[in-house]
């Protein structure tokens, strides 16, 4: 059997397949080429991975645990489900992991501002955080509507000295708080530095987030062969734009024996409409400079998507899981809000964590993918965050107000 | 017998008229359907030379609030690409001179597929499609269809656009070129006329098309500074604002709608021709 390779993309132009690329105005291409030039640079440069690495292990506190969920894994009985906690990351997420290393390219680049995009608001924070410690202005597009919801994150970004924008155009949630900050990008792009926090935009940002994220599946490998003598059967992770799911997978996609599941937001179910799974549920397009996976209509016009989770609700996806869907290497599913609140609450009350809603749906799968296999068989679970930021939005589906 | 397009007919004839060419911009549907066709021709008889018909898109990324809002506004009626087609067919039935270029975001396309675009926009007589986020290097199949079917690609140009990029730029464009004047997004007003004028000497090195600029400019005085730099000014917020006063202000009556853009028009045509 020939062992096909899926660590090779994307090619010169930033294709995966059919899918990335740059579909930018003419205004951003310079800056790409001089972003995809500077990283080339800087990830063969010993001072700039020292540094990388060190901020790592002492600012974000890497590695960050893989825990067996043994009460979790013994109630859902059948495969040993391991939890990769990147909700022990400094700002609670693994939103910071590619936040430290774009930071710090922004810093080489002599950049003095940085901006972001931010659905859930944990890129956001990520954001804020990392231009605290490196002393850039930094400026954050929210959704209206995501700000409503996640309250507690858009103070946090203002008591890190961030100011948020909010943004009221479209459907008022992550692909308008991304079309605004290309705005602002085109606007200011001899002295802004353009934090995208997901894989997804022109290239090269889909590779390099995905670089600065592949920590995730890097160590996870290490702690894996560790803990249980040999490499994890199956990887599980949430879908949103995909950063946390290609950092866990990435590393593993020549590992032929490892079986990967991507989850998506089923919000109400596929059926309704009412969901944020374009893998699933939608088909190829051109938005916010790649061409991948989108909710759109027969006119080509991007459709409001519906997700429990703020950092699900994204009509797009990174170009790269476009092309492992279609080459078959990754499976994609999808979780509905009702499943990923149990999930949720399960996982709370069993081993005492509370995880991000978006992380449950990758819970919520985890658990009805364990029950399919033996207790002989591993599952890691990407636990990309943690859930302090959904308190309210769980409250307030339980009725209780503060 | 060599066929020359509308758009280098156009462009012909204002070189000899020694004129400038004026290309006002609207987003169709905008602020209703009915209203887009007659706004075309009341365009025309306002001095325009070529006209931009924008194609309405949920995430144009490359537009001002201005234009955000009418596209927003437009979609609110559901006008999709197959409409706006339509449109400049029932233009075409009054006016087969004036060159109509379609603006737009790839994904109308893109969904639509460029075959079938390229085949219904030709037989509706649509002059040239400008994508605003397909550079040549991921339009390349796209513009030899669209050429196939006797439709030029417009490329645009931007103050940070390399000198080797500029020359590649200038390779793989058709019809005429369209300098973005400053860094931003449409309807700006940091516009800077020494950079433009650098710029476009340097474009004209690699190029004998004409050169148009367009972003911010808003009135006769920015459009006086700007006309003798280049091939022809283009005009968008500044009009699809004066629009959508009127709508908003209650006017209903299309004629009373369009006046004060017309009006507008009218004036920055003054402005052009006497520089």
């Amino acid at each position: 059997m020939t062992q096909q390779c899926y660590t090779n993309q994307p090619d010169a132009g930033g294709h995966y397949g059919p899918y990335g690329g740059r579909f930018v105005s003419e205004t951003l291409i310079a800056a790409l080429d001089e972003l995809e030039r500077s990283y080339a640079e800087l990830k063969a440069s010993a001072s700039f991975l020292r540094e990388l690495d060190h901020d790592l292990a002492h600012y974000v506190g890497r590695p960050s645990p893989l825990y067996f969920a043994e009460r979790w894994s013994q109630r859902a009985g059948g495969a040993r489900i391991f939890l990769k906690r990147e909700d022990l990351n400094h700002t609670g997420a693994h939103k910071v992991n590619n936040t430290v290393g774009q930071g710090l390219l922004a810093k080489y680049s002599g950049k003095t501002r940085v901006i972001a995009e931010t659905g859930a608001g944990q890129h956001g924070v990520a954001t804020a955080t990392i231009a605290a410690r490196l002393g850039l202005s930094c400026q954050v597009y929210m959704g209206e509507e995501d700000i409503r919801r996640q309250s507690l994150n858009v103070y946090r970004m203002k008591l890190l000295g961030a100011e948020v924008i909010p943004v009221t155009s479209g459907s008022k949630t992550l692909k308008d708080a991304m079309n605004e900050a290309m705005r602002d990008w085109v606007t200011n792009v001899d002295d802004t530095f353009y934090i995208i926090g997901t894989v997804a935009g022109p290239h090269p940002y889909p590779m390099l987030v995905r670089d600065f994220q592949s920590v995730i599946g890097r160590e996870t490998k290490l702690q894996c062969l560790e803990q249980t003598g040999g490499l994890p059967d199956a990887l599980v992770a949430c879908v949103g734009g995909g950063s946390n799911a290609i950092g866990l997978f990435y590393p593993f996609l020549d590992d032929a024996s490892v079986a990967m599941y991507g989850v998506e937001a089923a919000g109400d179910g596929l059926e309704t409409g009412r969901h944020a799974a374009p893998l699933c549920a939608g088909r190829p397009g051109i938005l916010h400079g790649n061409r991948t996976y989108l909710m759109e209509d027969d006119n080509g016009q991007i459709i409001h998507t519906h997700s429990v989770s703020a950092g699900l609700d994204y009509p797009g996806v990174g170009p790269e899981h476009a092309w492992l869907k279609d080459v078959g290497r990754v499976e994609y599913v999808s979780i509905t809000d009702d499943e990923a609140l149990n999930a949720f609450r399960e996982l709370t009350l069993v081993e005492g964590i509370i995880p991000a809603l978006e992380s449950s749906h990758a819970l919520a799968y985890a658990d009805k993918l364990a029950r399919r296999m033996t207790s002989n068989e591993v599952i890691v679970v990407n636990l990309s965050g943690r859930g302090d930021k959904d308190i309210h939005t769980v409250a307030d589906i339980d009725g209780i107000e503060f | 017998m060599i066929h020359l397009s509308r758009i280098a007919t156009r462009f012909t004839q204002l070189q000899q008229a020694q004129r400038k060419a004026l290309i006002p911009y609207l987003v169709a549907g905008d602020p209703r359907q009915e209203v887009t066709v007659p706004a075309m021709h009341a365009m025309v008889a306002a001095g325009a030379d070529i006209i931009e018909l924008g194609v309405p898109f949920s995430d144009p990324m490359a537009e001002g609030p201005v234009i955000q809002l009418a596209h927003e506004r437009a979609l609110e009626h559901g006008v999709s690409l197959r409409d706006v087609i339509a449109m400049v067919a029932q233009f075409r039935q009054r006016d087969s001179d004036t060159p109509v270029v379609l603006m737009g975001y790839a994904n109308p396309v893109e969904v639509m597929g460029p075959g079938v675009f390229a085949e219904l926009a030709s037989d509706a007589g649509v002059d040239a499609l400008l994508t605003v986020d397909l550079p040549p290097e991921e339009g390349c199949e796209a513009r030899q269809i669209l050429a196939s079917h006797g439709i030029d690609t417009i490329l645009l140009l931007a103050p940070t656009t390399t000198e080797a990029r500029v020359e590649y730029l200038c390779k793989h464009a058709s019809g005429y070129l369209y300098y973005v004047s400053l860094k931003g997004v449409t309807g700006a007003s940091h516009l800077d006329v020494n950079s433009v004028r650098d710029k476009l000497a340097l474009i004209r090195q690699y190029t004998d098309l004409p050169v148009t600029v367009g972003f911010g400019i808003r009135d006769a005085d920015s459009a006086r500074a700007i006309a003798p730099l280049c091939d022809g000014v283009v005009v968008g917020s500044a009009l699809v604002d004066s629009v959508s006063r009127q709508a908003s202000a209650g006017v209903t009556e299309i004629q009373a709608m369009l006046d004060p853009m017309t009006g507008l028009l009218s004036a920055i045509r003054s402005a052009i021709d006497t520089v």
